[in-house]
């Protein structure tokens, strides 16, 4: 007969800290199949690569995707399914915006904020404030730079918040689509480490948008040594965001193809800063004093550089 | 198992309730059929909800009187006007002048429809018409501000007239906010309330927007 301790709970310690301590040991787990290469992957790596599990996260990374593939059991055509995109509470979105705009070197930011929770609040609030602060900064910035001529006759131009919202919805959405695409057929060639979901990079894309909007606020000021700076300013900013989380992705890839993927990522984020700069913000006209020429037959010629 | 031998079920828990059915009228209203009621009954009926609700707009406090009885009325009419208001301006030429009728329109029901989606789906407890009922009349103190704003343009365009539409846009547009928000925000969970806030304030800075960049002809 069983005696009273014999059938007392044992304690475990945290999965975590046996791994620690002998980091070697074979590891089971019961989750999605997905996880077993990620053990032995990292186990056949060695020390050498401890810059890893700071970008990866992996201490906790196994209760977050067993958090994951409990979370979202809603079907898809239920109300309930789609509410799980927006759980996140005020200070969360408020982490991320700030993750995105100030990165720290070595984190990833999907790791370390989004943390199997990706949200579509941030994304889609975001480019629509992006949207509307393009078209309503392009607009003052036109009306200030063109104050004052005779023949100027302000217009809203109301057409242009249309086209903003297409650039950028589609930038948003499309780029992350065709990135995570092009993201999943490398791994059926070459074993990652890391693998995001389409809805991570999405999130990744929605919040490196953010730096956009006070750049946009500030390219009213009708320089454009002031503006270009600014456009710098930003690529670098979210670019870095950006190049942080797929340099993982892609980096035990065929050397070229890695480097070419971080430079399109880069590459088609410089596009759509420079391209609404470019079109909806008009160029600063230069108030250089033209010399005046006195043509032979006596009339003089002023002429006003653009 | 020896530590169960002296668990038993009672046998003998009473069980005690109703199943009739209550028959009767939820409300004084419904003793009577409104069917042979006056025509005049029924449309003023209407017409004094519609205007009990601007009242409460115009003075906001946390009063469920507006989001019980919900109504579209008072939306259509706002928003009908305020689009018919925003006509008329720089619409002869043919692209980059104002929002065009169906621009107006969809922003505003759109907006609105998006506003409610995003509060239901951030876990809020208010109705989906509800929602659309307290956004639409609160874009009332706007369409006053482009009726003020259409009478200053008749007296003139210049520096001072921009100011006084100015002035006057901005303190509708924060009457608007503040008035959808004190009926909306308490539906909310205490931690997302911003979360709800932003979207309302961007609503009505694009409807603040369009309204301030009006110019005649």
């Amino acid at each position: 007969m069983a005696t009273a301790d014999d059938l007392k709970f044992q304690e475990f310690d945290d999965a975590a800290n046996l791994l620690a301590a002998n980091p070697d040991a074979t590891t089971i787990s019961i989750d999605e199949p997905a996880e077993i290469p990620k053990n032995q992957h990292s186990r056949l790596q060695g020390p050498g690569r401890e810059e890893d599990d700071e970008l990866l996260g992996t201490d906790d990374s196994d209760k977050t995707e067993l958090l994951a593939g409990q979370k979202k059991s809603a079907p898809f055509w239920t109300f309930e399914y789609y509410q799980t995109f927006f759980d996140v509470d005020t200070y969360q979105v408020l982490d991320r915006i700030k993750g995105s705009v100030f990165p720290v070197p070595g984190k990833n930011f999907v790791r370390l904020y989004i943390r199997s929770n990706p949200d579509l609040y941030g994304p889609f609030w975001i480019c629509a404030t992006l949207v509307f602060t393009i078209a309503v900064s392009g607009n003052l910035s036109n009306f200030f730079i063109h104050l004052g001529k005779p023949t100027y006759h302000y217009v809203p131009e109301f057409r242009k918040v249309s086209i903003a919202a297409t650039t950028i919805y589609a930038y948003a959405w499309l780029v992350p689509l065709a990135l995570w695409g092009f993201l999943m057929w490398r791994n059926t060639k070459v074993m990652n480490i890391v693998s995001y979901s389409f809805l991570e990079i999405v999130c990744v894309y929605g919040y490196s948008l953010f730096i956009y909007i006070p750049t946009a606020m500030l390219w009213i000021i009708p320089q454009q040594v002031v503006r270009w700076v600014l456009v710098a300013f930003s690529l670098c900013l979210s670019g870095s965001v950006l190049v942080m989380t797929f340099w993982p992705a892609v980096r035990d890839d065929n050397r070229r193809i890695a480097v070419a993927t971080v430079a399109a990522i880069l590459l088609l984020h410089a596009l759509l800063a420079v391209g609404c700069l470019a079109y909806f913000f008009d160029a600063p006209e230069l108030d250089i004093p033209a010399p005046i020429i006195p043509a032979h037959n006596g009339t003089t010629v002023v002429t006003k550089s653009h | 198992f020896p530590g169960l031998a002296d668990v038993s079920i009672s046998q003998d828990i009473p069980v005690e309730g109703e199943i009739t059915v209550p028959v009767g009228s939820h409300s004084p209203d419904e003793d009577y059929s409104t069917l042979d009621e006056p025509v005049k009954d029924t449309i003023m009926r209407d017409l004094k909800a519609v205007g009990k609700k601007f009242v409460h707009v115009m003075y906001p406090r946390k009063s469920s009187a507006l989001l019980r009885d919900w109504d579209l009325w008072g939306p259509l009419v706002l928003c009908v006007s305020l689009a018919l208001m925003l006509q008329g301006g720089s619409a002869d030429s043919k692209d980059d002048g104002g929002p065009q009728f169906a621009e107006v329109f969809v922003i505003i029901w759109f907006g609105a429809v998006v506003i409610t989606l995003n509060s239901k789906l951030l876990g809020g407890t208010i109705s989906f018409f509800q929602s659309l009922c307290v956004l639409g009349y609160c874009v009332m103190p706007l369409t006053v501000a482009m009726l003020v704003c259409r009478l200053v343009l008749l007296a003139g365009t210049g520096t001072v007239s921009f100011i006084i539409r100015l002035i006057v846009v901005g303190a509708m547009f924060g009457w608007s906010t503040l008035a959808s928000t004190a009926f909306l925000a308490d539906s909310q969970p205490p931690n997302r309330k911003a979360l709800v806030v932003y979207p309302i304030f961007l609503f009505y800075f694009v409807i603040s927007w369009m309204i301030l960049t009006f110019t005649p002809q």
